[in-house]
């Protein structure tokens, strides 16, 4: 067990130094930024002395190590646009993704579970061919159309919930939460649907699939031809062989949720790391974009490494190791 | 007389499908005795597993039980509703599947799948619940048993794991066994042990046992009595000993003839030539009759039915007409 986690600690960290390289080519060669910076009249001069307070004079081994040196201590240089250390722009715009993403990660994982053993246990009911057939307006929309859909209708025609922003929030010293406030819940309602609707119907779909999979195997007739109660079979046997692959899709839709909540933060205003990223874009702030680059690459990893984790705690079979006997 | 413990009569079990109604199983009629042991044999797709898992109300849709009565110690269970079903499964009746490596659920411990099975069928509490369990698998011979319980099934062999399916299906003591092939995705060498780890377990309980499975040896060495099954229907039926010896009916000797013995000095074992047919195609009258060696023009026209020939045995054939007193029955 715990070489098998030091040997994919090891795999993570090649694969953030291979992201490494790609955010530091991108910081590097994506146009020149003093260009972007600077206006019309902007003296040469001063822009040679900005080149040279960025460091983008030196050659570009110095540059990689040092880009790579300074991230591994969080350091990601100077929004060219803010002019502000972007670490600190990106931690002050975390709590805002991440209260989405969780929220919306549960609705999905909840909902997606419910309504997927629903219908797996009900496939003939209207009421599951209701859900499978709106299900797939969940697969098939794209986001920013669900989150206008949803703004027209919540916030333009009947006006109970507000259509941007994140409301009021409170400041917990280095946390800005907006789950105190009502203003704070109330605003976070829509982007958090908007966001949910596509994981929540993929895991629908899995998990409906997967349940009548494991519906179908022998040991859940052997459960059966025991007297076992219906209960006991769907949500204990049944219930918990379908969660193996769910797990994994789950983890992996949660690194999605935070790295795509790009559009629904674009739609709602959210103040989120998404819509840095995209005003950052906009202006070719390079080292916000790098930063970026590095932050979901490493949210991707993290999340592997505990679903893989995951696997060991619920799968008996992998704990090659463990247990009495042999 | 005694009464049998289960008597099916006229089960029928059919598929609806789009292009007809396909009959498994047809008009299968037969007691078991307490304590007996019964085996049905023939091929695959013959329908005796089908007649197994509607004994016990599993089959899978669209299959139904179309027409026919399942009848235990004198009362009708195969139109109880599920909620009752459910307490017979397990408690009065047993089954035990084919595949070991499949039967069991790999994420759950041995001993959390006894306890849930013997506290769902018997009042007892959970450390009562182990103790009994523990005691089961000391029974079905799985060495150190307090200690292997904890662990989960694929830390066992393919044979240990049948002994706990066999403990599993024996938890509340049922009157009957339905055991379904339950040697064949076994090594030849545990085979033996597992059919008398079986054999001697109902014994001890009284359980009777329908022993589902087309090898013939096994059916020798265990079973009081023996019913021949092809395409869904009964052809034979008898004390295990006359059947071998002398098999009535075209189709059983066939299959007796296919065994190999010891001393018997053949070039070659007989075999019946062309193979069962499909749901779809069974021929009209007797299902046999493009393969026998006997047919008569009656044979392709009237469907016999299985009619008692003497003490114990009956045989669906028309070489062996019904006595006069039974004409009006089977006509």
């Amino acid at each position: 067990m715990l070489a098998f986690i030091i040997r994919r600690l090891a795999q993570s960290v090649i694969v953030m130094l291979f992201v490494a390289l790609i955010a530091f080519i991108v910081f590097r060669y994506v146009g020149d930024p003093i260009a972007s910076m600077v206006g019309v009249d902007t003296r040469l001069e001063d822009q040679e002395i900005m080149r040279e307070r960025l460091g983008l004079n030196d050659s570009v081994i110095v540059q990689f190590f040092r880009f790579i040196g300074n991230a591994m201590q969080g350091e990601f240089g100077i929004s060219y646009r803010l002019q502000q250390p972007v670490t600190e722009l990106i931690l002050s715009r975390l709590p805002a993704t991440i209260e989405l993403a969780l929220v919306s990660a549960s609705i999905a994982l909840v909902f997606g579970v419910i309504f997927g053993v629903y219908t797996a246990l009900r496939p003939k009911a209207w009421s599951s061919a209701a859900i499978m057939a709106l299900s797939l307006v969940g697969v098939s929309l794209p986001t920013f159309l669900i989150g206008i859909g949803l703004i027209y209708l919540f916030s333009v025609e009947l006006g109970w919930l507000p259509s941007f922003g994140r409301g009021q929030v409170v400041d917990l010293g280095w946390w800005r939460t907006g789950f105190l406030t009502e203003t704070g819940l109330k605003s976070l309602i829509l982007p958090a649907i908007t966001l949910s609707l596509f994981q929540l119907t993929l895991i629908m779909r899995l998990v409906r699939a997967e349940m009548l999979e494991v519906l179908r195997t022998e040991y859940i007739r052997f459960a059966k031809a025991r007297g076992l109660t219906q209960r006991a079979i769907n949500f204990g046997h049944a219930l918990k062989n379908t969660l193996v692959p769910v797990i994994t899709i789950t983890g992996l839709q949660l690194g999605s949720v935070i790295a795509f909540a790009i559009v629904t933060e674009t739609v709602f205003q959210w103040p989120g790391v998404g819509s840095l990223f995209i005003t950052s874009v906009q202006v070719v702030d390079v080292p916000v974009m790098a930063a970026y680059l590095m932050f979901i690459a490493l949210v991707f990893v993290l999340i592997n490494l505990v679903v893989d984790i995951l696997y060991y705690v619920v799968d008996p079979r992998l704990r090659v190791d463990g247990g009495a006997g042999k | 007389m005694t009464e049998p413990l289960l008597s099916l009569r006229n089960l029928t079990v059919e598929f609806p499908t789009r292009r007809g109604i396909l009959t498994a199983v047809q008009d299968v009629t037969f007691d078991i005795m307490p304590g007996e042991v019964l085996g049905v044999v023939g091929e695959s797709g013959a329908g005796k597993s089908m007649t197994g898992a509607a004994i016990m109300r599993l089959i899978d849709r669209p299959g139904r039980i179309a027409k026919g009565e399942v009848i235990l110690q004198g009362r009708r269970i195969d139109n109880l509703p599920e909620a009752e079903m459910r307490k017979i499964r397990g408690r009065r009746i047993g089954m035990i599947f084919q595949d070991p490596l499949t039967s069991l659920n790999p994420l759950y411990r041995i001993s959390e799948q006894l306890i849930e099975t013997i506290r769902t069928h018997l009042p007892m509490s959970e450390t009562e619940a182990r103790k009994k369990a523990v005691g089961l698998l000391d029974d079905v011979g799985i060495p150190d048993a307090s200690r292997r319980i904890d662990d989960y099934p694929h830390q066992f062999s393919g044979g240990m794991r049948q002994r706990v399916v066999i403990a599993l299906a024996l938890c509340a003591s049922p009157d009957l066994v339905i055991a379904d092939e339950p040697t064949t995705a076994l090594d030849v060498s545990v085979q033996a042990q597992i059919i008398d780890v079986m054999k001697r377990l109902c014994a001890e309980n009284g359980a009777a046992i329908m022993l589902v499975t087309h090898d013939m040896g096994v059916i020798a060495e265990t079973a009081d009595r023996v019913a021949v099954m092809y395409a869904g229907r009964i052809a034979e039926i008898g004390p295990v000993r006359d059947v071998i010896k002398d098999a009535k009916h075209p189709y059983s000797a066939g299959l007796m003839g296919a065994i190999p013995r010891l001393g018997a000095n053949l070039e070659r074992l007989t075999q019946i030539p062309g193979s069962m047919p499909r749901l779809s195609a069974i021929p009209r009258g007797c299902a046999f009759n493009p393969r026998c060696e006997h047919v008569m023009d009656r044979c392709r026209i009237d469907q016999p039915q299985a009619a008692p020939i003497a003490l114990g045995r009956e045989v669906a054939c028309w070489l062996y007409p019904p006595q006069s007193d039974e004409k009006g029955q089977t006509a």
